[in-house]
């Protein structure tokens, strides 16, 4: 018998969609090892997740409501995580590959003595408890294929890689109230604001489309067209290295192997000549679109469609088209 | 204030990663080693941090004989002492080993400031900052892109999706750093020259108390294999007029691609 926790990662107070498509994967591994899924939430609110996440799935909701953990600190929630796998007898952590889950994950690993899987894109348990996975290294230059020894493992879910499914509409979940692990006078870092820009962008890391602005745009005014293309597929904006070492746009938008690894449902690239260092980090794509000028550009070796031409001209006339097809 | 630098020893990003015929490696044919970019931004802060209060910056590694090169190209940037815990292992160990052998040194250290890059790129995990404030018990703040020190409490800010987060702790601190923080300076032919001279102490795991049998059979996780990715096939490319390669896209995309 294995148990299986994830950590529920909430956002305004809503539960997060990779954390969603934790769960998932949760209750399948939980099936396989004939154990209970419990789903950690911790923050004011937490046990009104229960509803959603029984739905999802889970069997047990435990939910920490220490008012001092409504913003994320790193030490308390590492601490929680930890508490809460040795109190439910988890023999596999999940969390979802999300900024904060990048962050706490390895931490709560430390604090148990587990090993810690990054980036999993596959994840199998074998009947000896060995959890296996499948992941991308070098950016996606190469996948390898890692497996986690010892009573526990924590394990990093890609954002947008498994399906979150209501497995068990309209059923709730147990939910089990448990005191913080950490005393707030024992917390040495914390969030204290949260800033968000003037205008919400979805982000390149959670996105399920993705249009990229490269060189080829030739300056800052021209992101625009991108935008465009972008807000019609709904989608978000991504850039290359070129397009934010340039300044064009920061740093937060910039896709590749010293910017972020996505793997969209459709990546569009425009006027991006498709460097070593950007194909790694987009390839993993469903569905790649380039636009670009040049035959030649490398980009088009890794694009399902590839159009030849100028952005200026196709953009905009793409952007119609996609607006006239939504609309019908 | 004293500020240790841990520096990850990393194919070139650059590179073309090929698997090597034991199907676990990488074919190290042809690469070129480099500190990781993000380990870069980690010195170039620490750097930026002595120049305005005084101190000491001292980079470290664990891994390979050869991590020696990008420990002296750390020196070169300004660093004033570096230390290599030495051990083959290290390049096939998981984070929790390589966090183990980074809390050795710290602890010998007592730096009032760790700082390292979000990841070493290859691995691209970002476990070792974390775990290393977990084996200290130290407070972390993870790929930050902008530091500031007070008198022993720093502030942080760090991206998260469409927003950003600002930190607020205790130092003693483990920080580790994004793009965005600064603009690494390069080394000066000065500065090589003066790293040539500059300390660089190689220790075995067993000098720092860790046991290199534990290293080498006690890793929790394990590479079983390195897979070249899944190859694309050839992709349909439209030409002619714009109006009309963009109706023919967007047609594609919802009909045979379905995903608009």
């Amino acid at each position: 018998m294995r148990n299986v926790l994830v950590f529920g990662e909430r956002r305004d107070g809503d539960l997060k969609k990779p954390s969603l498509e934790a769960v998932s994967v949760g209750r399948r591994l939980a099936d396989a090892g004939g154990g209970t899924l419990s789903v950690l939430v911790v923050g004011p609110g937490a046990a009104e997740a229960a509803a959603a996440l029984g739905a999802h799935g889970a069997d047990r909701v435990v939910a920490c409501e220490a008012e001092h953990l409504a913003l994320y600190a790193p030490e308390a929630y590492a601490a929680q995580i930890a508490e809460a796998a040795r109190a439910e007898g988890a023999g596999i952590v999940l969390v979802a590959g999300t900024q904060m889950g990048r962050d706490v994950a390895p931490r709560a690993a430390a604090r148990l003595g587990a090993g810690c899987l990054s980036d999993l894109v596959e994840i199998e348990t074998a009947g000896d408890g060995t959890v296996r996975g499948r992941r991308p290294v070098y950016s996606g230059k190469a996948y390898a294929r890692v497996a986690s020894r010892g009573p526990v493992a924590v394990a990093i879910l890609r954002p947008n890689v498994f399906p979150a499914t209501v497995a068990r509409p309209g059923a709730g979940a147990d939910a089990v109230a448990v005191p913080p692990a950490l005393a707030p006078e024992r917390i040495r870092v914390r969030t204290t604001a949260v800033e968000r820009g003037g205008e919400q962008e979805i982000d390149v890391a959670e996105a399920s489309i993705i249009v990229s602005g490269g060189r080829g745009l030739k300056g800052p005014e021209s992101f625009s067209l991108v935008r465009d293309l972008a807000r019609a597929l709904g989608g978000a904006v991504g850039a290359s290295r070129a397009a934010v070492d340039a300044g064009w746009i920061p740093h937060s938008h910039q896709v590749g192997q010293t910017g972020k690894v996505v793997s969209p449902n459709l990546y569009v690239a425009c006027g991006i000549s498709g460097a070593i260092q950007h194909l790694a980090g987009m390839s993993s794509s469903k569905v790649i679109v380039a636009v670009n000028k040049d035959p030649e550009a490398p980009i088009f070796k890794a694009a399902d469609y590839g159009v030849v031409g100028d952005l200026f001209e196709v953009l905009p006339r793409l952007t119609e088209e996609v607006r006239r097809l939504k609309s019908s | 204030m004293k500020i240790l630098v841990g520096i990850k020893h990393v194919p070139d990003t650059e590179a073309r990663i090929k698997v090597a015929s034991d199907g676990l490696r990488v074919d190290e044919t042809g690469i070129k080693w480099i500190v990781s970019p993000f380990d870069e931004y980690a010195l170039e802060e620490a750097l930026r941090i002595r120049e305005a209060r005084g101190g000491e910056v001292v980079v470290v590694a664990a891994g390979r004989p050869e991590a020696q090169a990008s420990l002296r190209q750390g020196l070169a940037m300004g660093a004033d002492r570096a230390v290599l815990v030495e051990e083959e292992a290290y390049d096939r160990a998981d984070g929790l080993a390589r966090a183990r052998a980074l809390a050795a040194v710290a602890k010998a250290e007592s730096p009032e400031l760790i700082l390292l890059g979000k990841y070493g790129v290859g691995a691209d995990e970002g476990q070792t900052g974390p775990m290393l404030g977990e084996l200290l018990d130290l407070p972390h703040a993870a790929a930050v892109t902008s530091l500031a020190l007070g008198e022993g409490t720093f502030k942080a800010r760090r991206e998260i999706e469409g927003a950003t987060e600002v930190l607020e702790g205790s130092l003693p601190a483990v920080v580790t750093c994004e793009k965005g923080l600064n603009e690494p300076r390069y080394a000066s032919l000065k500065g090589i020259m003066a790293a040539k001279k500059k300390p660089l102490d190689v220790r075995k795991p067993e000098d720092l108390g860790l046991d290199p049998k534990d290293l080498r059979e006690g890793s929790r996780v394990v590479w079983e294999a390195l897979e070249s990715p899944p190859p694309r096939g050839a992709g349909k490319v439209l030409k002619g007029e714009a109006a009309d390669a963009a109706r023919d896209l967007a047609r594609l995309l919802r009909e045979e691609a379905k995903v608009i």
